[in-house]
């Protein structure tokens, strides 16, 4: 059983209209569970639309997908998924521990279950402390933090993340990459993770998914061998930086279309 | 700075009292200055001596309580006004944000419906007071008033919670429907939120227009018993009495403040734990 399986999946935007967007082209995709699979590309290659099409945000063109052996819209609705994105996007009139009820206050989890889990989310990401205070009141790395725990609250098996460290300085979001390899492991969650950062990607995946744009497909899967754990330290070793020159490389073939297809951007950003 | 303020305009007006011309200014024949005799600008303190002196000659009854009363009549049926008035008004614009059709049909003619002037309205709907009852129930006159009142409040609300409501950020909505959320959980847990601090102002405008509405449609229909009688029956007894008219007028104006004082308690509950530079 995989966790996720992308099966031929086309996504057009403003089909037959002059606006026409083909922003995925025959995507298949399998990701096992327990994997980490990172989405990389240059800005329109649709990473964050497949990402999307996973999360159920989005119908697919043609295709189908499936998460953990159901379709996307069921795995949405049984909550089968946490999401987190770039803006941790909690929510300013909630306290720290509010924030992290909400997808089970969703699910109409009674009181004490929800201030239980909340607790032990907060203990998970370190911040224990931090439950009555307002996410205003938090850094940037904490806030975040708190968004993954609000992702992870109801136990999910499948981890979202679009970009979530891209507003991050180099320090925190280093710090927080360990973190979240370790809160994946503890948790034994399949993550698929878009970024735009190479190091970023080798570092955390088993797999490196790369993608180019116009139309948007999978160009290379680019497999990591940096052993299961992994430190500080592994950010120095040769095989991390042979994984980085790998994805570069394969990159930088996408990157030549991209050039040569003119500068119509912001597909990704939809 | 209230304080302050009060001197400034009472100290202006006298001062003008001083300088300006008894019988008005005239510019190409037009007035364009106002009389600055006792008579069209009394000083201030015969305007405040004046509340604590009988009603009419020969009563036991101030001014101050008369004023009071009215002022006490007129706050219930702006309470009426109001409450109704927000009650359409955010009724209408969750109906509103809910259909993007009703929104396009609707709210054109809501802005159209604030053009119509209360003075023409007014006694239409007074005409309705003790004539028409709905569910056995019968339309006091009173209610008559309320009513215009929620015609001035229920617009600001309407169009402000409207655009609170839109105003939840498009990654947040994304998140609650990743959470499989309902469009009432979006509603209730994200929407209205992330608009009280765009609804805060709006019910301040609201409050005062249920007000204005109120004591307008007091005026024009004859409703006895609030501020709005009070003025058009002290008015009358401006050229003998000209301080007693502006006892009721401030009487009116402090109702207004009061309305819109409520309105700013509520926002320093409700913005306490939000990020300061947010609040207003």
């Amino acid at each position: 059983m995989s966790a996720v399986q992308v099966t031929g999946v086309s996504k057009i935007f403003n089909q037959g209209t002059p606006k026409q967007v083909d922003a995925l082209i025959d995507v298949n995709l399998t990701v096992e569970p327990g994997e980490f699979v990172s989405l990389i590309g240059p800005s329109g290659c649709g990473k964050s639309t497949l990402l999307r099409l996973i999360a159920n945000l989005l119908e697919p063109t043609t295709g189908s997908v499936t998460v953990n052996s159901k379709s996307a819209s069921q795995s949405r609705l049984d909550q089968d998924y946490g999401m987190a994105f770039q803006q941790a996007g909690l929510f300013d009139w909630r306290t720290v521990a509010k924030n992290i009820e909400l997808p089970l206050e969703l699910k109409g989890w009674d009181k004490d279950k929800r201030a239980a889990r909340a607790q032990e989310m907060l203990e998970l990401v370190k911040l224990p402390e931090f439950a009555e205070l307002y996410p205003w009141q938090l850094s940037g790395g904490m806030q975040q933090r708190i968004a993954i725990a609000r992702a992870l609250a109801a136990h999910p098996p499948l981890l979202l993340m679009d970009e979530p460290f891209g507003a991050l300085d180099e320090m925190t979001r280093e710090y927080m990459q360990g973190e979240l390899l370790r809160i994946c492991a503890e948790t034994s969650t399949t993550v698929v993770f878009v970024t735009h950062s190479i190091p970023e990607a080798v570092y955390l995946s088993n797999r490196v998914v790369v993608m180019s744009p116009r139309p948007g497909r999978i160009t290379d899967l680019i497999s990591v061998n940096l052993g299961a754990k992994r430190t500080e330290d592994t950010r120095g070793a040769a095989d991390f930086f042979t994984g980085i020159t790998a994805v570069r490389e394969a990159l930088r073939g996408t990157h030549a279309d991209h050039a040569n297809a003119g500068a119509i951007r912001g597909l990704e950003d939809r | 700075m209230f304080v302050l303020s009060i001197v400034l305009v009472v100290a202006l007006w006298e001062m003008y009292k001083v300088v300006g011309p008894q019988d008005g200014g005239k510019l190409f024949g037009a007035g364009v200055l106002p009389r600055s005799n006792d008579t069209a600008m009394p000083h201030v303190w015969t305007m405040l001596s004046r509340y604590g002196r009988p009603e009419v000659r020969g009563s036991d009854k101030r001014v101050w309580l008369v004023v009071l009363e009215g002022a006490w009549f007129s706050f219930r049926l702006s309470i009426v006004g109001f409450l109704l008035g927000s009650s359409i008004g955010v009724g209408l614009s969750v109906l509103m944000s809910r259909f993007k059709i009703v929104e396009r049909g609707l709210l054109p003619y809501l802005v159209v419906s604030q053009t119509v002037p209360l003075i023409a309205l007014a006694p239409l709907v007074a005409l309705w007071g003790g004539k028409l009852s709905i569910f056995g129930i019968e339309w006091p006159r009173w209610f008559s008033a309320a009513v215009l009142g929620a015609f001035l409040s229920f617009f600001p609300i309407a169009v402000g919670t409207l655009r609170g409501l839109a105003s939840a950020p498009a990654a947040a909505v994304e998140l609650m429907e990743s959470y499989a959320a309902s469009w009432k959980q979006i509603l209730l847990k994200l929407r209205f939120p992330s608009a009280i601090p765009y609804m805060i102002p709006a019910f301040k405008l609201g409050a005062s227009g249920s007000v204005v509405g109120v004591v307008v449609a007091e005026i024009s229909t004859g409703l006895k018993g609030g501020i709005g009688r009070l003025i058009i029956e002290y008015a009358r007894e401006a050229t003998a009495d000209p301080a007693k008219v502006f006892t009721a007028v401030f009487g009116a104006a402090a109702l207004g403040l009061t309305m819109a004082g409520v309105i700013a308690i509520s926002d320093v509950y409700l913005m306490r734990n939000r990020p300061k530079e947010t609040t207003s």
